[in-house]
């Protein structure tokens, strides 16, 4: 029963990372689906969680903050965009310049408005997100087995927690079923024929941009108002790579991003946990190692030891119409 | 809009462009100078004044550039294949094991001018080794070599956190870092250089591994312009197709001009452990590896651009650590932004301007459409 309750709670901290990292791998997806590769995961993402950060902490809500993260999210997404579609300028390039204005900007805007070293003020009350109890949740949890499963994994997560696992059918249906679905894949694919049924490739990617922008605010949002209170400096720490591993390693389909990022959560989790643990079979593994294991998962799919990982066709080409 | 770009005087393609992207960086940085309620042209003063002003300095102007024109050179080689070699930071970060094990054998008993040589090759060595992986999986198993040296750097990370704090560290020692080297593994510093133009370089870190980078950079300059090897590798970045129509072998390439980006990016290590601390400090490359993509964007990924793009991000960090003693709500993280920013301008939207600029050429030339673009003088 020991284990049982460990595991419960293991699951439980994993849920709770890999939020971030289903939320922002689906946003990379719908940028990467329709041919704009983003690096800048990482930087837009960022920049969300200290714009909602400061918005929440100035005006006392928490929606208001998630409205900020997702605005300023957009908007670095159009930077991003415009480089890439309109400029066809290099997308990788670009991203990595978002990331390096995202970090650089947080600090020193931070640093000016709340003079904290860099951290917005800590949120409280409404500022901040909430926990919600699933119905019943209390009378369940003594029932053995059931009841933690139920009341303890299930219950008792933020509302974005539960958007976020909601958004992946929802991607899965926009993304196959949809006719802006379609024509997203297909402007990852074959641009060129996109335009010529008519349909302009320029907007098709912006509007991709856009979405990966709404998402990776989302992100951003539940780092700084629901997985803690308030942003605190460089408090991305490399999420927003693990989200683009993640991404890599799901191959580019939506129901598989949510297996990496629970997996990638969960090598989280258990590092956490195990600090200085001996693991049954293996004996203490450097903490590091399970630090290093999600890029290293990705680089072995990537090299196609397991499986093989296709990007879209026409991704990180810019689309040039028939000169 | 899908008008191909016409062609343009020599000095407006490689002087007037890149210099207003620059300036636009820049213009867009002060604005950020302006949002937190300082002057802009006050910054200015006081970065020019904190990097140039005073033989200390200038010192540690040049010791950052050292930093720059490594990781910048890697950037630039790989470039110049058709690859985005995002990973110096890690190359730079493990390569510090190059630098440091060296040394860590050789300082009691060996002089720094034995030291050096061995530890310059450990450097180019391990750094090379950590970029050949990404370059061997690009070239043989297609994966995209930007994702793999973005992996590589936290692998690396991750990779050097352990061996410092569980293997380099002295028994007994709380700080995750190697014991401090002998005179061996110290290199001399260049005060003698400064003070034949009348400058005392005080405590800065100026020291040998400044001119390894300049020669590095005319390697890089032979290397790349005067060889055969240079040749297929600018071939196969113009047009890989090209390339193995002539009969170049592609995956050789990409792995020797990896090797050759890793090696670079590795040899930076040098500055920071045998010439500023005499030990291997956690995390001792501190975003120099990233600098060196604005630096190659920003020297167009030519040697004799790189060095002055180098020693400009070099008086940003020297400058900028002035500046926060003045105005403290303008940290270091000031770069950062400018850092992106130059990237953003010099890199993705390097061909913003370019219609407007061949547009104010044209009507210079003042004649119709028939003539395609006539020299501007």
């Amino acid at each position: 029963m020991e284990y049982f309750d460990t595991l419960i709670v293991i699951l439980q901290s994993t849920v709770r990372v890999s939020v971030p990292l289903i939320l922002a791998a689906l946003a990379g997806l719908y940028s990467e689906r329709a041919g704009i590769f983003d690096i800048g995961l990482e930087g837009k993402m960022l920049a969300a969680a200290f714009a909602g950060g400061a918005a929440a902490a100035v005006t006392g809500s928490a929606l208001i903050g998630l409205c900020a993260a997702i605005l300023v999210s957009v908007c670095l997404g159009l930077v991003h965009g415009f480089a890439s579609i309109t400029q066809r300028g290099n997308q990788i390039v670009s991203g990595v310049a978002i990331n390096f204005i995202a970090l650089g900007a947080t600090v020193i805007l931070g640093q000016a408005w709340f003079r904290q070293g860099g951290r917005t003020p800590q949120l409280s009350g409404d500022a901040r997100f909430t926990t919600v109890e699933l119905p019943f949740a209390a009378e369940i949890a003594d029932i053995p087995v059931l009841g933690p499963i139920y009341s303890d994994l299930l219950s008792g997560h933020f509302l974005l927690t539960y958007l976020a696992f909601m958004l992946i059918p929802f991607t899965w249906w926009v993304l196959y079923r949809t006719r802006f679905g379609l024509r997203l894949r297909a402007v990852g694919e074959n641009p060129g024929a996109v335009d010529t049924a008519g349909i302009s490739v320029t907007w098709m990617r912006y509007r991709a941009v856009i979405c990966c922008g709404i998402l990776c605010g989302i992100a951003g949002a539940y780092l700084s108002m629901a997985m803690t209170a308030g942003f605190v400096k460089g408090m991305t720490a490399g999420k927003g790579f693990i989200a683009l591993a993640a991404l890599i390693f799901a191959k580019w389909k939506p129901v598989n991003v949510m297996f990496a990022c629970l997996l990638f959560g969960f090598l989280d989790a258990m590092s956490i946990r195990m600090q200085g643990n001996e693991l049954p079979i293996i004996g203490v593994v450097p903490v590091q190692f399970m630090q290093a294991l999600p890029y290293l998962l990705t680089v072995i799919l990537l090299a196609g030891f397991i499986g093989k990982a296709i990007p879209p066709r026409a991704g990180g080409v810019p689309y040039v119409k028939e000169r | 809009m899908s008008v191909p770009y016409a062609k343009l005087p020599a000095w407006v393609d490689y002087g007037l462009i890149p210099l207003i992207n620059l300036i636009v960086a820049f213009l867009v940085a002060g604005l950020v100078v302006l949002a937190v309620g300082e002057s802009p042209l006050r910054a200015a003063s006081l970065l020019i004044e904190g990097a140039f002003g005073y033989g200390e300095g200038i010192g540690f102007t040049l010791y950052y550039a050292t930093n720059f024109i490594f990781t910048g050179l890697a950037v630039a080689v790989a470039f110049h294949c058709g690859l985005f070699n995002i990973g110096g930071e890690g190359q730079a970060y493990v390569a510090g094991l190059g630098v440091a094990l060296p040394c860590l054998w050789l300082d009691q008993f060996a002089p720094w001018y034995i030291v050096f040589p061995a530890a310059i090759l450990g450097a180019a060595m391990v750094g090379g080794f950590w970029a050949m992986i990404p370059g061997w999986l690009q070239a043989k198993r297609g994966s995209h070599v930007v994702i793999t040296t973005i992996m590589f750097n936290f692998i690396a990370s991750s990779l050097m956190v352990y061996v410092l704090v569980d293997v380099l560290k002295p028994a007994g020692s709380m700080a995750p870092q190697t014991r401090a080297f002998a005179d061996g593994g110290q290199l001399p510093r260049l005060d003698w250089l400064l003070a034949s133009v009348g400058l005392d370089i005080g405590g800065a870190p100026f020291n040998l591994s400044f001119l390894l980078a300049l020669v590095a950079a005319f390697v890089v300059w032979v290397v790349i312009w005067r060889t055969k090897l240079g040749y297929e590798i600018r071939t196969m970045g113009h047009s890989p197709t090209a390339a193995a129509y002539a009969g170049i072998r592609q995956s050789r390439i990409i792995v020797i001009t990896m090797m050759m980006s890793g090696a670079l990016a590795g040899m930076m290590a040098l500055n920071p452990i045998m010439g500023d601390q005499h030990r291997m400090q956690l995390d001792f490359v501190s975003g120099a590896g990233f600098v060196g993509i604005a630096v190659a964007l920003m020297g167009r990924s030519h040697p004799a651009g790189i060095i002055p793009a180098a020693i400009l991000f070099g008086m940003l960090y020297q400058g900028g650590a002035e500046i926060s003693f003045e105005m403290p709500q303008i940290s270091r993280d000031m770069i950062t932004i400018i850092q992106g920013l130059v990237i953003l301008f010099a890199g993705a939207l390097e061909n913003m301007f370019r219609p407007a600029i061949t547009a104010f050429f044209a009507t210079l030339g003042g004649s119709g459409s028939d003539k395609p673009l006539p020299a501007a003088e």
